[in-house]
């Protein structure tokens, strides 16, 4: 049984107003269900990142709905929009960000932490978290010891941890070699295969190629939504 | 998330940043040290000046002869002050005239006092007491001088014109090394005397040594060394330290009437009046430890500013690691607990080494000051410093994560 995990309707993203206002987002609507894996394209300016953050509710929208699990996100505070952050959503950045001078488990046992997790099960979860990226032998490391695939591996980890109905990925290769792109792009692949839905930004074709639907966007709104031919089953 | 868990989350934002954390604590703690010790200063010279004062007997007046602008007195011998005939000389009469009931309620005694100059020798020992004297035994309590070793020589001693004498430390180390003096014999003035007494250690004040002291009978001195001239001065002793300036005028009038002295300002003798010595030394001394507050004062603004520095760019530098953990779920409330106990960790650390530092480095004579603290001004520091770091480290933090993610995260 699938649901519907995004729900976004006639989103517009304002910044500026009068004659200078520029529209990151203009009239934009958006339904993804549970268990897709879903890359959203486009060149630099067309509102992807912005709709990113929207779903991930980091930024608020200028007018429009969005719900996420059949919630309403766009009337709720800033409390209730810490504990959905920590809960439903896990993000992924280009550029990883960890907590500098933090080891890999610290790391990954934070968002558990925020969400009053006691100590010995954190532990748990977050270093088997570790283990399903495959860092179970550089728990202790800090980020400045990790290579950067790893430190991105740590990030997915962390995302991971609090079990949630959404992966959320904003360039998450932009900063990669070609190797530890193949690996992240193969660990998407196996967490998208578990049943999580997952959503990734890329301008990169071949990141793209790997979901089972691509969303092409342009100026602010959306140019074409099909099936990935190759992947569709 | 409970508040042991926040704790443990500002420990490792403070041990993430150990330069960091080391140059705050340094800064608030250099802030609060530096006003205890300076406050510290200052009252310690205040209370050294009132406890030298006090040592010379806060009742006690002193009377000497010559008029106003003729020199201290203290300084002229007796024959000197014989020959100028134009002033009348104090006498032994004036004296026992003050001891009345009736025209001085205020005074409690007094004594005569014959000073003279003279070189003591035991064997190959000598010394030239700074201060010797001729007195009556009332001298000892008026002029505040104690006797610790052996004892005070008697009302009978002065009638009988015994040559017996008290004297101080370093007369005493001068004369007789380490020996027991008590019962020695000296030659003073070519004139033997026995000792019979020893005086509690005054220490110096100034550059008069309190210790070099030589006092006997004042009729053995006329007798023997001065001969019978005018008194180098009197001292009167006042029934309590509030009525030392009643005493005064007392003294005053009975001595207008004696001397004949139609005009205040042609008397031919002078009063002086430790009471008012010490309102004038204290005030000035007060003056001292305000300006030294001040000094301590800036000090601590500066520190604060120091404080306030660090803890702003610190925040503004951690505006990402507060967008991070806004990112992956953590509520304002705890953001901000966090770098609040942060704040309050390394102020109350580096407030409580200021205080610490303080109360050593007070210890330490500076200037030959020794410093006593004033218990207020370690409260003052400590709670400024204190309110200045949370205040500062609090506000900014706030502010931070108060902004969308998006923001903070953006923030380079």
């Amino acid at each position: 049984m699938t649901h519907t995990v995004i729900d976004v309707r006639n989103a517009i993203k304002q910044y500026g107003a009068g004659e200078s206002a520029i529209f990151a987002l203009d009239g934009v609507s958006l339904q993804i269900e549970s268990g897709e894996y879903v890359a959203i394209m486009g060149p630099s300016g067309s509102g992807k990142s912005t709709l990113m953050n929207i779903m991930g509710a980091l930024d608020n929208l200028t007018s429009g709905e969005y719900f996420l699990d059949g919630i309403e996100i766009s009337s709720m505070d800033e409390d209730q929009l810490s504990v959905v952050r920590g809960r439903k959503i896990g993000f992924i950045f280009q550029s990883f960000n960890l907590i500098p001078r933090t080891t890999a488990l610290a790391n990954v046992e934070l968002p558990l932490a925020y969400q009053g997790i006691k100590s010995a099960e954190r532990k748990m979860r977050a270093s088997k978290a570790l283990e399903v990226v495959g860092l179970a032998d550089r728990m202790s490391h800090e980020p400045t010891e990790l290579s950067g695939g790893q430190q991105q591996r740590v990030a997915v980890a962390r995302a991971l941890a609090t079990r949630p109905s959404l992966l959320l990925a904003d360039e998450p290769t932009g900063a990669l070699d070609s190797k530890s792109t193949h690996d992240l792009l193969d660990l998407f692949d196996q967490i998208n295969a578990a049943g999580r839905t997952v959503v990734v930004i890329t301008h990169e074709n071949d990141v793209a190629e790997r979901a089972k639907r691509i969303i092409r966007m342009r100026d602010g709104k959306i140019i074409s939504d099909e099936l990935n031919a190759k992947k569709a089953s | 998330m409970n508040l042991l868990e926040i704790i443990r989350f500002a420990l490792r934002g403070l041990t993430i940043n150990r330069m960091r954390t080391g140059l705050t604590t340094l800064g608030i703690m250099i802030g609060v040290m530096s006003v205890i010790i300076l406050i510290a200063v200052g009252n310690g010279s205040a209370k050294q000046v009132q406890s030298s004062l006090d040592r010379l007997g806060t009742n006690s007046i002193q009377i000497r002869s010559g008029a106003r602008g003729f020199g201290g007195g203290g300084v002229q011998s007796a024959r000197q002050r014989n020959s100028a005939s134009a002033t009348k000389q104090l006498t032994i009469a004036d004296t026992k005239a003050l001891l009345n009931i009736t025209d001085a309620p205020d005074i409690k005694q007094v004594s005569p006092i014959m000073n003279s100059n003279a070189t003591c020798v035991n064997g190959s020992s000598t010394s030239a007491p700074s201060t010797f004297s001729g007195v009556w035994p009332t001298y000892f309590e008026a002029a505040n001088t104690k006797v610790v070793k052996g004892s005070y020589f008697t009302d009978d001693d002065v009638t009988q014109g015994r040559r017996v004498a008290v004297i101080g430390n370093t007369t005493a180390t001068e004369l007789f090394g380490t020996d027991n003096p008590i019962g020695q014999s000296v030659r003073c003035g070519g004139i033997p005397f026995t000792i019979i007494g020893t005086t509690e250690v005054k220490g110096s004040s100034g550059f008069q040594d309190g210790d070099s002291l030589f006092i006997a009978p004042i009729t053995a001195i006329q007798n023997s060394i001065t001969g019978y001239v005018g008194l180098s001065s009197i001292i009167v002793e006042a029934k309590s330290s509030k009525v030392t300036d009643a005493a005064q005028t007392e003294i005053q009038t009975i001595l207008d009437a004696r001397h004949g002295v139609k005009n205040v300002n042609s008397r031919d003798y002078q009063t002086f009046n430790q009471a008012s010595l010490l309102t004038t030394s204290a005030s000035n001394s007060k003056v001292f430890t305000v300006l030294l507050g001040a000094v301590a004062a800036i000090s601590l603004l500066v520190g604060g500013i120091g404080i306030t520095n660090i803890m702003l760019v610190t925040v503004v530098e951690r505006t990402r690691e507060i967008g991070i953990r806004k990112a992956i779920g953590a509520p304002k409330r705890i953001i901000l607990a966090q770098f609040l106990i942060e704040a309050t960790i390394l102020s109350l650390v580096g407030g409580l080494m200021g205080v610490l530092g303080g109360f050593i480095g007070s210890n330490f004579t500076t200037l030959g000051v020794k410093p006593v603290i004033v218990p207020m001004s370690v409260f003052l520091a400590f709670g400024v410093s204190i309110l200045i770091g949370v205040f500062f480290g609090g506000y900014p933090a706030s502010r931070a994560a108060s902004l969308r993610p998006i923001e903070a995260l953006r923030h380079e």
